[in-house]
């Protein structure tokens, strides 16, 4: 059994009588101890499908539809309270950004403690022993000083790594990580990447990443999946993916990967703007921007096709040749 | 979010202000009351059932019925013409006390924003410490220095409020005096009058209205307490506070003297409200003291 | 910490004399003066004199200010030129009843407003924030004394619960802080609303539903904790608008109190004892912005750093 499997998942919102419905048709599957990386320029849909994933949507007010199976259940039928006991228990998530994740008022200490608590039923100084013990498994220097501390008084850097504790603390069997290291600098985002590897292979967690930064998931991936403009474009495995990208917009990204010293954020580098969910193109949505378009693409969406290795991809180019041969 | 902006984009700031407050339905109703107010006090005298000040010695402190919708008070005077008389007392008291709370604001704020230094230090304290004096008690002492009376009450209450207006101008202009179009003003030869009340304050007044629309429904409350501790409007003027005032003596016989003319105000002081908060919103006024 | 109370601690002794002064020639200002009620009919140029000379009237503003001044401090307030009696007497007297008038009217303000705030807030856009928002917006839209007179009649008259008028017990209490406390709590519960709505879109509250966190804690435990810091700042900020309502509600209610002992001072031109009352109320308002404005830097981990 696949430890997550998302199908056909989609989010709408509707304000002003208008609906819109900026992810759609979104499917793959994670086995447990994988790495999956999602990439995909700003606006493509990956925080959202991250928050999907969560059950935080309905907070903001998007509808979901499709399947989210986890663990063989599907997390679309639970009830709000059930919901709860997944979210920070079984599926943890680490924010955007760690610098304003964490409520300010409270000391960091007893905001880790606060989940454990919760979900593992402890009392207050056996979590805070974890706590403790997962600060220092962390690499926090002094942990028993950081505990006493409030989140202004912390660096980014030990703020991001309390964010993790607060993730990773509950022994959740996914984690999902939302650009969890655009904040920090080159060393810590190295560590922290370190950390990520060592709790898939070591605990069986299963990671999804999301990021914009291919660097980042050349490193630690194991699957990619390449979001544009909320549709899942191509999905496989990370070698054959690097190796011989099929998507004409995975090609594109891989085109200006960064090297070493090059700025970051240098994805705009394709031509054009994703466009937004206000005003997606009919047809294939990387149509305006395809070298390849042909006249199809501005008719009808493509479907994704499974080509031979597995690897899975929506483009009008695939589906001809499959057809052909 | 995109969309109001490309929509919007030819029309003129009022015109966006003015659909932005359609859409708005508390702000409407606000609207509709301030505007049923307005044509209460300019129509008052033919809308009035009987003379305001006609006294029926034998029908004093009737219960509201057929002949007298809201009742009669004390001199057996019909309470719906008085009260209906009262709107335009209150409007105008409203409207001129915060006129006056403004310009004061204005002035002070700009000066002190601008000039900076010892000039703000001495201006800033003088507001503070007006404001962290209960209002009603500044103004209790005016109109003991002043003397009673309709025009001192305004002159009172419009000198008890003007310090939140200075503030609100300071903040502005502090960050407004630092812009590369003040410098440029300036350096075309335009004096430092000129920059302050022809640039910069025009330029800062947007919370200042939101916070004056709040404020007339403030000065009006003000104005009836004053009438009710007898510094106010004196007795044969159909002010609201001023009728609540006679009519306590009256309360366990005719309370609707007191009930009706403080339910007008309550419906008044809502509509100036309600309109402040919409304009609040659609003026994306970010200064949150102003919203109360 | 203790250095930043101690800084503001004395901070208010310049704003005493200030106050002081201001008050003190305001006062000046007014026209006509206790002498003449004092003085019979028939009474001759000297009579007049020798009573200014008497109450210290007749030397100049300035010098009557230090006098004063040199007086207050060592605890004299002068006499009441009408009840012919120590003002310290008269204010010691009356400032308990005006005290916890305030105290308890602050506390409805507070707690009331924050419940009607954090329901509004929690259930935005619902029926329920509609009814406690009009709850709200009522209790800055009517004057303090209207609200006290409807309690009366409402609560007194016709259902009998609570006395009329007076001041003996707690039960006299009740509805003369509920009178002052609505206005308050109006004003607490729009600015916890504001400011609880401000913080949902925090990206913390984000982390705390991802850490399956129930609403209700979310609620109260963390946007409600971080709301309630701009809620302290108003409170101490708008402390003598929300007291302000007690002058007239001492009237209302007929209870002693500092502000109908003002009031009638004020009618009759009693100078010294308009003077003190007039001081004693800005002066507690003032303390009390103070003191709202340490437990704000206390309540807050990153303003107690700015003072440490
Ligand atoms: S479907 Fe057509 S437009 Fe879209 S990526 Fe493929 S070739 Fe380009």
């Amino acid at each position: 059994m696949s430890l997550l499997k998302v199908s056909n998942l989609a989010v709408e919102f509707t304000a002003d009588k208008k609906t819109v419905k900026p992810i759609s048709d979104i499917s793959f599957t994670m086995e447990p101890g994988e790495v999956l990386g999602v990439v995909g320029e700003t606006g493509s849909g990956k925080s959202l499908t991250a928050h999907a994933i969560m059950g935080l949507t309905p907070l903001v007010g998007g509808k979901v539809s499709g399947s989210i199976e986890f663990d063989g259940v599907n997390l679309l039928t639970l009830s709000a309270s059930e919901m709860q006991k997944v979210r920070g228990a079984q599926i943890s998530f680490i924010p955007q950004n760690p610098m304003t994740s964490l409520d300010p008022v409270y000391r960091v200490g007893d905001q880790i403690v606060e989940g454990l608590r919760k979900h593992l039923k402890l009392n207050r100084w056996k979590a805070k022993t974890l706590a403790l013990e997962l600060m220092e498994q962390l690499r926090i220097p002094n942990p028993k000083r950081v505990f006493e501390q409030y989140p202004h008084q912390l660096s980014g850097g030990l703020k991001q790594r309390i964010v993790i504790a607060i993730g990773i603390g509950t022994n959740p069997k996914l984690l999902i990580a939302d650009e969890p290291t655009t904040a920090l600098d080159v060393t810590v985002q190295a560590q922290i990447m370190r950390l990520f590897k060592e709790l898939t292979t070591e605990k069986g967690i299963g990671l999804m990443l999301i990021t914009h930064d291919l660097g980042v998931i050349a490193q630690v991936c194991d699957k990619i999946a390449v979001l544009y403009a909320g549709n899942l474009v191509e999905y496989g495995d990370i070698r054959e993916v690097f190796k011989k990208p099929k998507h004409p917009y995975t090609k594109a990204l891989l085109d200006c990967i960064p090297y070493i010293g090059m700025e970051k954020g240098s994805l705009a580098a394709i031509e054009g703007n994703v466009p937004t969910a206000t005003n997606f193109p009919i047809g294939c949505r990387f149509a305006p921007r395809c070298g390849l378009v042909m006249p199809k693409c501005t008719e009808s969406f493509p479907d994704m096709v499974e080509l031979a290795g597995g690897a899975r991809v929506a483009c009008y180019k695939y589906t001809e040749e499959t057809v052909a041969g | 979010m995109s969309k109001v902006g490309t929509a919007s984009r030819h029309k003129s700031p009022w015109m966006i202000i003015v659909k932005r407050l359609s859409g708005n339905k508390m702000g409407m109703l606000g609207v509709l009351i301030i505007a049923t107010l307005i044509l209460i006090a300019i129509f008052a005298p033919l809308l009035e059932p009987y003379s305001f000040k006609a006294q029926d010695i034998g029908n004093m402190n009737q219960a509201p019925s057929g002949d007298h919708l809201l009742g009669t008070d004390e001199f057996g005077r019909d309470m719906l013409s008085r009260i209906l008389r009262g709107a335009r007392i209150s409007f105008v008291v409203g409207v001129a006390s915060v006129a006056i709370s403004v310009v004061i604001g204005c002035i002070v704020g700009a000066i002190a924003g601008y000039y900076g230094g010892v000039v703000d230090l001495v201006l800033t304290s003088i507001a503070d410490l007006t404001w962290s004096m209960p209002a009603i008690l500044v103004a209790l002492l005016l109109v003991a220095i002043i003397g009673p009376g309709l025009e001192s009450v305004v002159l009172a209450i419009g000198l008890s409020y003007w310090s939140q207006y200075a503030r609100l101008i300071r903040g502005q202009i502090l960050s407004l005096k630092g812009s590369v179009f003040v410098e440029a003003t300036r350096s075309l030869g335009a004096s430092d009058f000129v920059i302050l009340f022809k640039h910069l304050v025009p330029n800062s007044i947007s919370p200042v209205i939101v916070a004056a629309t709040i404020g007339v429904g403030n000065a009006i409350v003000l104005e009836a307490t004053l009438g009710f501790l007898g510094m106010g409007a004196q007795p044969p003027t159909p002010s609201w506070g001023a009728m609540m005032s006679s009519g306590t003596a009256y309360l366990f016989i005719s309370p609707w003297v007191i009930i009706f003319p403080g339910i007008a105000m309550m419906i008044t002081v809502l509509g100036f409200n309600l309109f402040g908060d919409a304009l609040v919103d659609i003026m994306d006024v970010k200064n949150r003291e102003s919203n109360l | 910490m203790w250095v930043y109370v101690l800084r503001r601690t004395l901070l208010l002794i310049p704003i005493f004399f200030a106050i002081s002064v201001v008050i003190f020639s305001l006062i000046h200002l007014v026209p006509g003066d206790p002498i003449d009620s004092l003085l019979g009919p028939g009474s001759s140029k000297g009579d007049r004199a020798e009573l200014l000379a008497l109450y210290g009237l007749d030397k100049p503003l300035p010098m009557q200010y230090l006098y004063w001044l040199k007086d207050f401090i060592t605890g004299d307030m002068g006499q009441s030129i009408i009840e012919k009696q120590p003002v310290a007497d008269m204010i010691f007297y009356n400032l308990p009843f005006t005290m916890r008038l305030g105290l308890l009217s602050l506390a409805i303000s507070f707690f009331l407003g924050i419940f009607l705030g954090i329901i509004s807030a929690a259930a935005k856009n619902t029926f329920v924030d509609y009814i406690a928002m009009i709850i709200a917006l009522l209790g800055v839209t009517v004057p303090a004394f209207w609200l006290g007179l409807i309690l009366i009649l409402a609560f007194s008259v016709n259902l009998g619960w609570f006395p009329v008028s007076g001041s003996g017990s707690f039960s006299h209490l009740v509805l003369p802080a509920v009178a002052v406390g609505l206005g308050g709590a109006g004003l607490v519960a729009r600015v916890t609303r504001v400011s609880m709505l401000e913080m949902f879109n925090k990206d913390f509250v984000l982390l705390l539903y991802a850490k399956g966190l129930s609403r209700n804690v979310i609620i109260v435990k963390h946007v409600f904790r971080n709301a309630l810091m701009p809620v302290i700042t108003i409170l101490g900020l708008r402390l003598g608008w929300i007291l302000g309502g007690a002058v007239s509600i001492e009237i209302v209610f007929s209870r002693p109190g500092i502000g109908s002992m003002l009031l009638t001072a004020l009618f009759r031109r009693d100078y010294p004892v308009v003077q003190a009352s007039l001081i004693f109320l800005t002066m507690a308002v003032i303390i009390g912005a103070f003191i709202t404005d340490i437990i704000y830097s206390y309540a807050d981990p990153r303003v107690r750093d700015v003072y440490k």
